[in-house]
């Protein structure tokens, strides 16, 4: 075995509809400061942080190179630093290279996002696709979504009902998780009834607009017991792409889901993800993505999707503790906040919906329209 | 154009006020070699090409320089697609907003035009919502004016 990564520390600010009365500049230093608190590290640049990895869209702040906007609130002034512009459970992914490497014994991670600056989301999104053939027809990630939806759910045999339960089971988990932006209860009833905006997907099958940020601290093996007696180890990560084109890919057949899956796996030693796992934190954008991607992660087998949801797999299988991005954080750190969840349950610090004795964790995040880029993160607490 | 304000969205909070504003570019987006091809034969001819990777054996559209498989160079490798094709799915767009090209509600679809492997996406009009099935086969109705994008095609119709 190699050398090991650990994450040391984790905050996040809470997830809310309108951060409104917080820059994202503040946003991000409200969870670096508790970081420096609680672990004692400095940015000394012989003995403490050197290098920051930062997470963000330039749309949805609505600045160009919006990274150069916020070094003082990170730490990074003088100092390294870099942005990764996809989900941020990918910079996790970048902070070990930088760490295995040995250019780097620590390095913080601070991602954020405020969906609710922009008038629309799904304008921010439709700007995610090319100006001649696609853009101009409205594409957006939640349409395309709906074209993801309604192929999966003709395919594996899930059902409005199934989707339901879904929303529902987030909920109860959010109820329990004091960070999740959605938090009221819902009823099956009420799933149901809730509006069609892009048919087969509901207003409550979407995540709520969300603000939010969550940061980490990596710190590689030799030195990760001076900012923690808690440390989480990351033992497998990998990510991959599929077509820029909706067309070229096939919508369900969640390639590279399964591509990122196996690479983090076989890594991290994992043989069989169905068993293995105390609890899965999924980065389900819209209800039918969450059996969607459990398929794709082998969580479930091939089309098994709806049995898991009827045989209360979602409950059995811990499946997002956290309520999952269903419950409500932006984009851009759907996964890295995943991340955050399952970082919080292997410290046994997840208060009222601890999963007793959890012990390895596995977190994922997905950039793009309809799943076309995906991220599996490993990680143990031994 | 009118002074923007600053404006304090409640009065729970001191000293925090925002000001609206717009992210608003002109811009101009070279369409590519290929591109361009298929935009004027859209424009010009009401063609809809493809491009075919002989070695993987699979037809584009949009059409692209490489084939994101082999990288094999495609951009000599046209077809003529039909304009009629199969719908291979399909969305009712039941919520408005402005990137939107109608208001709601209408049909986003996936076509799978004769010729081509991939489905391309667009509107079918022409057909209850209620009525649409997978597998019907829809036919291209251009459009009066150029926008020298896909638009050249206005939407789809029930053949
Ligand atoms: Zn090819």
């Amino acid at each position: 075995m190699g050398k090991r990564v650990a994450v040391c520390a984790v905050e996040q600010t809470g997830f809310f509809t309108n951060l409104w009365q917080k820059r994202f500049q503040e946003m991000a230093f409200d969870i670096v400061e508790p970081i420096i608190r609680k672990t004692g590290v400095t940015f000394d640049m012989a003995t403490g942080i050197r290098n920051i990895i930062t997470c963000s869209d330039d749309v949805f702040d609505a600045r160009t190179i919006s990274d150069n906007a916020m070094t003082d609130a990170v730490g990074a002034h003088y100092r390294g630093e870099e942005k990764v512009t996809m989900d941020g459970i990918n910079a996790i992914g970048y902070g070990l290279a930088c760490v295995l490497s040995g250019h780097d014994d620590i390095i913080l991670i601070v991602g954020h996002c405020k969906e609710s600056q922009s008038e629309s989301r799904d304008m921010v999104t439709n700007l995610a696709f090319d100006p001649f053939y696609y853009r101009p027809l409205g594409l957006d990630f939640k349409n395309v979504a709906a074209l993801q939806a309604r192929a999966y759910m003709n395919k594996s045999g899930v059902t409005d009902e199934h989707l339901a339960k879904v929303v529902v089971n987030s909920r109860k988990n959010a109820a329990l998780n004091p960070a999740a932006n959605a938090r009221e209860l819902l009823t099956e009833e009420q799933v149901l009834k809730s509006p069609m905006t892009c048919d087969p997907i509901r207003l409550l099958h979407e995540y709520p607009v969300s603000d939010g940020a969550v940061a980490m601290l990596l710190v590689c093996e030799e030195r990760a017991s001076e900012f923690t007696d808690k440390p989480v180890w990351i033992s497998g990560f990998a990510n991959c792409m599929d077509s820029y084109f909706l067309g070229d890919k096939d919508l369900v057949g969640n390639f590279s889901l399964k591509k990122a899956a196996e690479r983090a796996y076989r890594k991290a030693g994992v043989k069989n993800p169905a068993e293995e796992f105390d609890l899965v934190e999924v980065n389900d954008c819209f209800a039918y993505q969450t059996p969607m991607w459990l398929e794709g992660l082998g969580l479930c087998g091939e089309g098994k999707g709806s049995a898991l949801i009827d045989g209360g797999g979602l409950k059995t299988c811990n499946v997002n503790k956290s309520g999952g991005m269903l419950a409500g954080n932006p984009l851009m750190i759907g996964g890295l906040a995943r991340a955050a969840e399952a970082v919080i349950q292997l410290r046994g610090e997840a208060g009222d919906r601890q999963v007793e004795g959890a012990k390895k964790a596995l977190a994922h995040g997905t950039t793009g329209a309809a799943g076309q880029f995906h991220s599996v993160l490993v990680l143990d607490s031994e | 154009m009118a002074r923007q304000k600053l404006r304090q969205k409640d009065d729970k909070h001191e000293h925090c006020y925002i000001r609206d504003g717009k992210l608003a570019l002109p811009y101009q987006y070279f369409a590519g070699r290929v591109g361009s091809r298929f935009l004027i034969a859209l424009r010009d001819k009401k063609q809809i090409l493809g491009v075919k990777c002989e070695k993987c054996n699979r037809v584009f559209v949009p059409p692209r320089q490489r084939c994101e498989r082999c990288m094999e160079d495609l951009s000599d490798s046209w077809v003529e697609l039909s304009d009629t094709g199969e719908l291979t799915n399909y969305t009712v767009v039941n919520y408005e907003d402005k990137h939107l090209p109608r208001k709601p509600p209408y049909i986003l679809a996936m076509i799978k035009l004769g010729g081509a492997d991939t489905p391309l996406p667009h509107i079918l009009e022409g057909i209850e919502p209620g009525k649409v099935e997978l597998g019907m086969k829809v036919k291209a109705v251009f459009a009066d004016e150029t926008t020298n994008t896909i638009l050249d095609v206005d939407h789809f119709e029930p053949v």
